[in-house]
């Protein structure tokens, strides 16, 4: 309980600090919505609309929030393919965003394949699938230096069944950030 | 032929030695293979010989596709020595060869005698005395089938040969413990040269057979080791920026060629061991991986996706290992080929050929360009040739679970290596003794 309080305190006064210092930083909403109660400090109902347009859409933890637009960090592939999709470069772009904001995170990006075919093929593709990631995040601004491409090929599976059910899933690449 | 083609389990685990865990059963016999009577060996000395001499050369030979052994009962008689063969007893059974021998115990050590009939004509064609300590034995038996083997067939036995390969076990919280493991071709004698929890792979023998390179994660990325077998001392010999990947030996042992990123994406270079001078092979912005050299280290096979999928190259090299001229793409049947594998005469290559559906085992004889599927399974990797390129050992799946499985150069015969429990991966065949 002691604990709890504690925190409480401690995010409101960030919470405050936040919004005494940088208006356009409504962040703070996703940890108003963890139970802080009260209300008095939510902007209302222009949270999100506010967040998106101030460019402020992360949220005060935005690594750990699971509403976090950052949530999401696994980019999917076709068979033998490294090619982005339209939809993954929208997740990538925001991923570039926060790390081209917050340029003292870095990330890395580990890349896999599915079973099929040749494992040293499949760590090579691997690779390629890393760095076509890599490539549109820098593009975005982020800095070479917090960018990390690791492949592990067909050797760390998340699904095991031997069929297009678990291969969709392995076929991926995933951003880690350090720390988390 | 059904009786051939029934599975027959030969039971492999030798009593007694804890890291014999990988069994062999034939799954495919050959037709038309050749009958061959193995008499059992005659024994003096106290208490039972330290090894079953006759039934280690007998399951040798039924591996080979090549040889059907006769059931023990068929056996009209059972001698020991030359001198007690009565041929006309064996003219009626349906075998041509005889193969009969004994074993003594000498002051420690074993003394073994072997000799090999046409029991048709009632000659000798070929007979050897052995000596060897009790844990040389079961190697004295696969000599013994090498040099009844090449005197049957005119062809190189490779049965006093060995394999390394990966095991995975799965362990509790999604663990995994990966183990680089050598062992006698049939699957005896196990060892674990590496226990690591992160994945290894590729793992590639030296000419000389002392030595293995593979690729191991342990450093939390592809890194290339090159290890003494017997000592266990290693060496990381690859840890560029980027993949260090997919080593291979070249003929004279000097040298690895492998595949590094170190310049912006997976490219072939070649290593000298001594010195670690490096030079690039391969220029080019797709992915070129997985060399293989030719016999007489002036050339090297390739995976490379150049083209738009991955498919079989080849490049020239000078004496100094600089490309000579630009690679030539060897195969061109299917959509997907890669994993090459050179057979020891350099005529045939062993691929991955993926239909877009499933991805088996197939040899391209290089001369005519004729390619031949060896496998029905569906996912099939890393096919590595026996020394004397009679049979294919290759990766599969079956049931869930990575075996291994060697097959008959000509496709018809087959044999199956696993595990009780977790998955063998990433087979290769050790080149003959003392080469």
């Amino acid at each position: 309980m002691n604990s709890k309080a504690l925190w409480v305190v401690g995010l409101s006064s960030l919470l405050l600090a936040a919004c005494g210092s940088l208006e356009e930083r409504p962040e703070d909403v996703p940890v108003e919505d963890r139970g802080i109660g009260a209300g008095e400090v939510r902007p209302a109902d222009g949270a999100e609309a506010g967040g998106a347009q101030l460019g402020g859409e992360f949220g005060a933890a935005p690594l750990t929030d699971p509403a976090s637009p950052l949530a999401k960090r696994v980019i999917y592939f076709a068979f033998d393919s490294s090619e982005v999709t339209p939809e993954s470069r929208d997740l990538i772009a925001v991923h570039a965003r926060y790390l081209a904001q917050n340029p003292e995170t870095s990330v890395v990006l580990e890349g896999h394949a599915d079973e099929r075919g040749s494992r040293e093929y499949n760590l090579a593709l691997g690779e390629r699938r890393a760095k076509a990631v890599e490539r549109l995040m820098t593009l975005q601004g982020v800095g070479a230096r917090q960018l990390q491409v690791i492949s592990f090929g067909e050797e760390r599976p998340v699904a095991f069944g031997h069929d297009e059910s678990a291969w969709r899933l392995n076929r991926r690449v995933e951003l880690l950030y350090s720390g988390y | 032929m059904n009786a051939m083609k029934a599975w027959l389990l030969l039971c492999l685990l030798l009593a007694g030695t804890a890291q014999a865990r990988l069994s062999i059963e034939i799954t495919q016999g050959m037709e038309g293979a050749m009958p061959i009577a193995v008499v059992p060996f005659g024994w003096s000395g106290p208490g039972v010989p330290a090894q079953d001499m006759a039934a280690i050369i007998s399951a040798d030979l039924a591996r080979s596709g090549q040889f059907a052994p006769l059931d023990a009962q068929r056996l009209p008689q059972r001698p020991v020595d030359g001198r007690d063969v009565n041929f006309n007893l064996w003219r009626g059974v349906g075998s041509e060869n005889l193969v009969i021998g004994r074993v003594e115990l000498r002051d420690g050590r074993y003394q073994v005698q072997f000799q090999l009939f046409d029991a048709v004509r009632g000659v000798q064609l070929a007979g050897y005395t052995m000596q060897a300590d009790a844990s040389r034995l079961r190697r004295v038996a696969h000599q013994i089938a090498d040099i009844i083997y090449q005197r049957l067939t005119g062809q190189r036995g490779a049965f006093d040969t060995h394999i390394a390969y990966v095991t995975v076990e799965n362990l509790e919280a999604g663990k995994r413990r990966f183990r680089l493991e050598v062992a006698d071709a049939d699957g005896h004698n196990e060892q674990v040269i590496l226990t690591s929890s992160q994945p290894l792979m590729s793992p590639a023998w030296a000419p000389d057979r002392r030595r293995l390179a593979y690729v191991s994660f342990e450093d939390g990325r592809s890194m290339i080791y090159v290890q003494d077998i017997a000592s266990g001392q290693r060496q990381k010999v690859a840890e560029f920026p980027g993949l260090n990947s997919a080593p291979e030996f070249s003929p004279d042992g000097q040298r690895l060629a492998l595949t590094l990123s170190r310049d912006g994406n997976p490219e072939i270079y070649v290593l000298e061991l001594a010195g670690g001078k490096l030079t690039r092979v391969t220029q080019h912005f797709g992915i070129d991986t997985e060399p293989v050299w030719g016999a007489d280290g002036r050339s090297i096979y390739f995976t490379s996706d150049r083209g738009g999928r991955p498919q079989i190259y080849r490049v020239s090299l000078d004496s100094a290992a600089r490309p000579q001229g630009a690679p030539q793409r060897v195969t061109f049947e299917g959509i997907y080929n890669a994993s090459p594998a050179l057979s020891p005469d350099g005529k045939r290559l062993a691929m991955v050929h993926g239909d877009g559906d499933r991805f088996r085992i197939a040899v391209l004889e290089l001369e005519t360009g004729t390619l031949r599927v060896l496998t029905d399974t569906r996912l099939d990797e890393s096919p590595s040739f026996a020394p004397n390129g009679a049979m294919l050992l290759y990766a599969t799946e079956v049931g869930d679970r990575g075996v291994l499985e060697a097959v008959s150069a000509d496709g018809r015969a087959r044999q199956r290596l696993g595990l009780k429990k977790g998955d063998v991966r990433e087979p290769a065949w050790s080149p003959f003794f003392g080469e």
